[in-house]
């Protein structure tokens, strides 16, 4: 009926998720909490196919993340391949692994940019909340190291109510490290960041001052580094257009050659992913069934269906409205239209100081499936909250 | 917080930093520009202009250029000129 919003567009990124093995356990991680092991890993040649075909399908650039991509011992060929298949290739890394030597080789292989995460601006908390001691030092040698070699270096840093107070310390730091682009990113709950969300979550009142913050240090470092934000959602009105809508922009394929829609998408259940084991990329951007269910607007509910909004914010995030209310049509609770909208509020008060749930990889698949099913069962509030 | 716009020096030879790249991507449709997680297709104005912005070519050199090539009043395409690549070096995108 509303064909043309289903219009199939080009994707633009394509999130190539290297490995899931990673040194950090950040209780943040978007990771799925059943991670994929190693022996499971798409090797060197499939991923130069999947990028030879993700740039005849249109898409430009190529986010080399994990897990920790530096895991990989053929991390600089598989970046040549990114790059001879013309794309622009970033690389998001913890720093922890990845010495200025192979990064050396890396910048040689055609990177073109990097992002390195940082935890805190104060040493000791920024271990402590990366689960790694010695993290923090890492990361600031790996920065110089991105900077020696010329090569433009975005710091991301994410925000929760443990540093939340040292947005303005976190920028200053970036600047000095000699990023030329920093990331305020407030954690989004999803994968290892929902069993973690009494811990991390902050108060509605230091979001808002943290939002006055952000654009005071937009007018401070003008023209000296470029801030972005990625807004926190539990206490908004309106909810953000996941990618810029499902199935529209982007792709994400997974450590062992699933294809996403977005890294979160596995969390919801009955949805049919193609591997590029099996199927080109064109094809399963086309024709995979994940891709088809929640692209355009059909497939929606009241009051998405009839809503003004529904072609800037696609009603939202399915996999946020999966995990809060048990159904992926719904409209997402962060919407002040939705019935269940309460919820959120109800869910941000669950504040509490508490050991993080770190995330780990168990070499042992049937352990990692264990800590899966032990979190789930904490996980799913929806359903009580009516 | 924006500074007044400052004069841009006439003898300035634009060029993108590392890690932004002007590219022709059949696909999209054209040129885009390239930078950190960010994409930007130009429109056919920025398009010339950016394709100019080498490091080899003044602006004041790339303005005479410009407005030969579009029999425009100089003032005129300096002034947009200038617009652009003081905003794109804000973001970032170009260094002056």
């Amino acid at each position: 009926m509303e064909a043309t919003t289903a219009t199939l567009l080009r994707p633009l990124g394509l999130l190539a998720e290297l490995t899931h093995r990673c040194p950090l356990g950040c209780p943040y991680c978007s990771n799925p909490v059943a991670l994929e092991q190693r022996a499971d890993e798409l090797d060197t040649a499939t991923w130069a196919r999947v990028f030879g075909e993700a740039a005849a399908l249109g898409v430009l650039q190529v986010h080399l993340s994990g897990g920790e991509p530096a895991a990989r011992a053929d991390l600089a060929k598989i970046t040549a391949a990114a790059r001879q298949a013309g794309l622009y290739t970033n690389l998001i890394t913890s720093a922890v692994g990845l010495s200025a030597q192979r990064l050396a080789a890396l910048a040689q292989a055609g990177l073109d940019h990097v992002q390195i995460s940082i935890q805190d601006s104060d040493p000791a908390s920024a271990d402590l909340i990366a689960g790694y001691e010695g993290a923090f030092a890492r990361k600031r040698a790996l920065c110089a190291a991105v900077v020696e070699l010329g090569l433009p270096l975005t710091v991301n840093a994410v925000v929760h109510r443990a540093n939340i107070e040292r947005i303005g310390e976190m920028v200053e730091q970036a600047v000095r490290l000699g990023a030329s682009r920093v990331e305020i990113a407030h954690v989004q709950y999803y994968g290892w960041a929902i069993p973690n969300r009494a811990m991390l979550m902050p108060t509605e009142e230091q979001v808002a001052r943290a939002r006055e913050e952000v654009e005071a240090l937009r007018g401070r470092h003008h023209g000296i580094i470029v801030i972005d934000a990625v807004v926190p959602d539990y206490y908004a009105r309106y909810p953000k257009p996941c990618l810029g809508g499902w199935g529209r922009r982007s792709l994400n394929v997974t450590p062992s050659g699933k294809v996403l829609p977005c890294h979160a998408a596995e969390s919801i259940p009955g949805l049919e992913f193609w591997s590029v084991r099996a199927h080109s990329l064109a094809d399963i951007w086309r024709h995979s069934p994940a891709f088809n269910a929640f692209r355009g607007t059909a497939w929606m509910q009241e009051p998405c269906a009839s809503c003004p909004r529904r072609f800037e914010d696609f009603g939202g995030c399915r996999c946020q409205a999966f995990a809060l209310l048990g159904e992926a049509r719904a409209t997402d609770p962060v919407c002040q239209l939705s019935p269940r909208h309460e919820l959120l509020a109800k869910l941000a008060q669950e504040r509490r100081d508490a050991p993080y749930v770190y995330r780990r990889l168990t070499r042992d698949p049937q352990k990692t499936q264990m800590v899966s099913e032990g979190v789930a069962e904490r996980v799913i509030p929806g359903t009580d909250a009516t | 917080m924006t500074d007044p716009p400052q004069a841009l020096p006439a003898d300035a030879r634009p060029r993108l930093p590392r890690g932004v790249r002007l590219v022709d991507n059949a696909a999209q449709g054209g040129l885009v520009l390239l930078a950190p997680e960010r994409v930007f297709k130009p429109d056919a104005i920025a398009a010339e202009i950016l394709k100019r912005c080498t490091g080899e070519a003044t602006l004041a050199a790339i303005v005479d250029e410009l407005a030969t090539t579009y029999q425009a009043p100089r003032e005129r395409i300096l002034a947009d000129v200038s617009i652009l690549l003081r905003s794109l070096a804000d973001k970032k995108l170009l260094e002056l």
